[in-house]
């Protein structure tokens, strides 16, 4: 087992029970009741640890190399699962994969952003920083998936897009904003899972749906906290407190409505009981494809990109030219012939962004079981 | 031997005597460091006058070299807010302030409506002068309403890009305009109305992976930096020196991202090529 830094506390309990485990292994004499209480122990120290995670503490733990990835999930959650390679143009990504499976009876197309699980197979995948092939690959299958009316799930866990040589002379950019631009007009339902890391458009990048979950120890934001700070800070030491300005767990991503909920993970995190995550997962798939798949597609469609064109915080400035400093928050910006002019996003302006500082409860009541 | 020589080194002058030429009267390239005047430069399309150079421009400047005179500015009285209440070694509405005094500006872009030759095209053109172009709420927010604006009045849409990327400080709020942008640019693009994307130096990071690079037709001003990751990271990352003119327009367009390049002075030339060939009014009729 791997321990992060502010989980220390538990290491000793850890190895203390271990010895006790051992022992009992060995017959001699009982000592069930020393294991039960230590048990306990690490139970209510690590309910206590992680009641108060601080951001960037979620932050580490999204990349804790234990933590379940894509293809792990997929294995564990699909039946018949063939895995399709290749985006017909130039390669196969490795950072990327994907294919078609049964999901509770249901097949779909599901692919992610896949990590490698030891020193090997990160090389091997790029750390999952995918080429632009890679994001050709990820369209293709969900074309496939239009064509059969397939559901299609998506599961993130990027560092980022790959910045390299090659990747801007085959269209890095070119690569996402054609999902991006794709995605919106898919005729097919599209469910989105940040499973671990969130960076920036490499995570857009197979990430607009018509609903967006967050695990519960993840990030989603524009930047990693590290580049942040040594953007910002012109230091990389800040990281703490980029993650903290940056506001980008679960729990301020939903309060901000740029994701629909926050899926529950096991306590301790995904990587402590990796099969039940994968169940949480599994039947949290179940509950909303069956909402989804009950639209017809027009309607899908055009709920997709009304979500979308609502995200976003705006005021409206009065106007009183030459004088910035009066603008006037407004509740809902200057309204526009178009029945569909986006109307900036307003359900509550209370700052409840700014509050969540504190500890964001966990309001997730998603996961069920 | 020398005619003249130095008896003390460094500058002897005092400060007060120092003879400063006025701003804003002489530009020097910052490619070739020619010096021009001013007014030259204006009348040469803000363009270096040996070199060639494109300076970089506001939105305003292109308004006034596409547009036949008259033109409308819309939206502009939408502004930013603080969503995350961002704070780094500034907070983010001490970053606005001086924005909006540096700049003169209400945010990154500007959408206008006029004719070029004729023939109407809404425009939304960028800033690079507010905080670097960057793309926040309120550059999507526009956006998408110029966008809906075209819809509505079946006018072809343009947008001049000009951005280092995504605005920092509205962390997942910017990084959620590339899919509103993306998503309403797919719905004028099923209704048939032509978009086109001009690429300006520089245009990197969210902005050039997500509107910049979905235009029916693309194209840039020469030796405009254009990518997804800017240089200094891509060093950073493979730990090489990079190509001679990667990341140019010229690199963009030899590997198949660009469908031309024009030069300034006949921008308008070339649009009003474009809008004569791609006639939404034109389009519907023939459908019909």
């Amino acid at each position: 087992m791997v321990f992060l830094e502010f989980e220390r506390p538990l290491e000793s309990l850890h190895e203390q029970l271990e010895k006790f485990q051992q022992i009992e292994a060995e017959g001699d004499i009982d000592v069930s009741d020393k294991i039960d209480e230590l048990q306990k122990k690490i139970n209510n120290k690590r309910k206590e640890i992680f009641e108060s995670l601080s951001r960037w503490e979620r932050v580490q733990l999204s990349r804790h190399p234990q933590r379940p990835y894509t293809l792990y999930y997929i294995n564990e959650m699909c039946k018949n699962f063939v895995e399709l390679h290749g985006d017909r143009t130039f390669k196969d990504d490795k950072a990327i994969v994907g294919g078609i499976g049964k999901i509770n009876g249901q097949s779909c197309v599901i692919m992610g952003h896949q990590k490698g699980v030891n020193t090997k197979m990160r090389q091997f995948r790029n750390f999952g920083m995918a080429n632009p092939e890679g994001y050709r690959k990820a369209l293709r299958l969900m074309k496939l998936a239009e064509r059969f009316s397939l559901p299609v799930i998506c599961l993130i866990d990027t560092p980022g897009a790959y910045p390299g040589i090659e990747a801007e002379e085959r269209g890095q950019a070119e690569a996402i904003a054609r999902n991006l631009f794709e995605m919106a007009q898919l005729r097919t339902p599209i469910l989105c899972y940040v499973i671990g890391e969130g960076a920036s458009g490499g995570a857009l990048g197979i990430g607009l749906g018509d609903r967006v979950f967050m695990m519960e120890n993840t990030w989603y934001s524009v930047i990693s906290p590290e580049s942040c700070s040594s953007i910002l800070w012109r230091s990389w030491d800040y990281k703490e407190k980029a993650a903290e300005s940056l506001k980008l767990t679960p729990e301020d991503m939903m309060s901000f409505g740029l994701v629909d909920d926050v899926v529950k993970e096991p306590l301790g995190g995904a990587h402590t009981d990796r099969e039940k995550m994968a169940r949480i997962l599994r039947l949290h798939i179940k509950k909303e494809l069956q909402d989804l798949m009950a639209i017809d597609k027009d309607t899908l469609v055009t709920q997709r990109i009304d979500k979308y064109s609502k995200m976003g915080r705006v005021a409206v400035h009065t106007m009183d030219e030459k004088n910035p400093d009066s603008k006037e928050e407004n509740d809902s910006p200057a309204e526009k012939a178009d029945k569909k002019a986006p109307k900036a996003k307003k359900e509550s302006k209370t700052k409840k962004a700014s509050t969540s500082k504190s500890k964001a409860t966990e309001k997730s009541d998603a996961a069920e079981k | 031997m020398g005619w003249f020589k130095r008896l003390k080194d460094g500058i002897q002058t005092a400060t007060k005597f120092k003879k400063e030429a006025p701003d804003g009267l002489w530009h020097q390239c910052k490619n070739c460091s020619e010096t021009s005047t001013m007014k030259e430069l204006k009348e040469n399309y803000f363009k270096c006058l040996s070199c060639n150079h494109h300076t970089r421009i506001g939105s305003h400047d292109y308004f006034d070299i596409i547009f036949d005179g008259q033109f409308t500015v819309h939206f502009d009285d939408i502004i930013s807010e603080d969503p995350l209440e961002f704070v780094d070694v500034k907070t983010y509405p001490e970053r606005l302030e001086a924005a909006y005094k540096k700049s003169g500006l209400t945010d990154a872009i500007s959408v206008a409506k006029g004719k070029v030759s004729r023939k109407p095209l809404i425009v939304a053109a960028m800033d690079f002068s507010f905080i670097g172009g960057s793309m926040g709420s309120v550059v999507g927010e526009r956006i998408a309403r110029g966008i809906d604006m075209a819809i509505a009045e079946r006018i072809p849409f343009m947008i001049i890009s000009k951005s280092g990327g995504a605005r920092m400080m509205e962390a997942a709020f910017s990084l959620m305009q590339m899919a509103k942008t993306s998503a309403k640019l797919s719905q004028l693009a099923k209704e048939g109305i032509p978009y086109f994307s001009f690429l300006t130096d520089p245009t990197t990071g969210g902005v050039s992976a997500s509107f910049a690079m979905l235009g029916d037709v693309n194209f840039a001003e020469p030796n405009a930096l254009i990518g997804f990751a800017g240089p200094r990271v891509i060093k950073e990352t493979i730990k090489q020196e990079l190509p001679e003119g990667f990341q140019t327009s010229e690199f963009l367009l030899e590997h198949g991202f660009l469908d031309f390049i024009v030069d300034r002075s006949e921008l308008k030339a070339r649009l009003a090529d474009l809008l004569t060939v791609f006639d939404p009014s034109k389009m519907e009729e023939a459908e019909s």
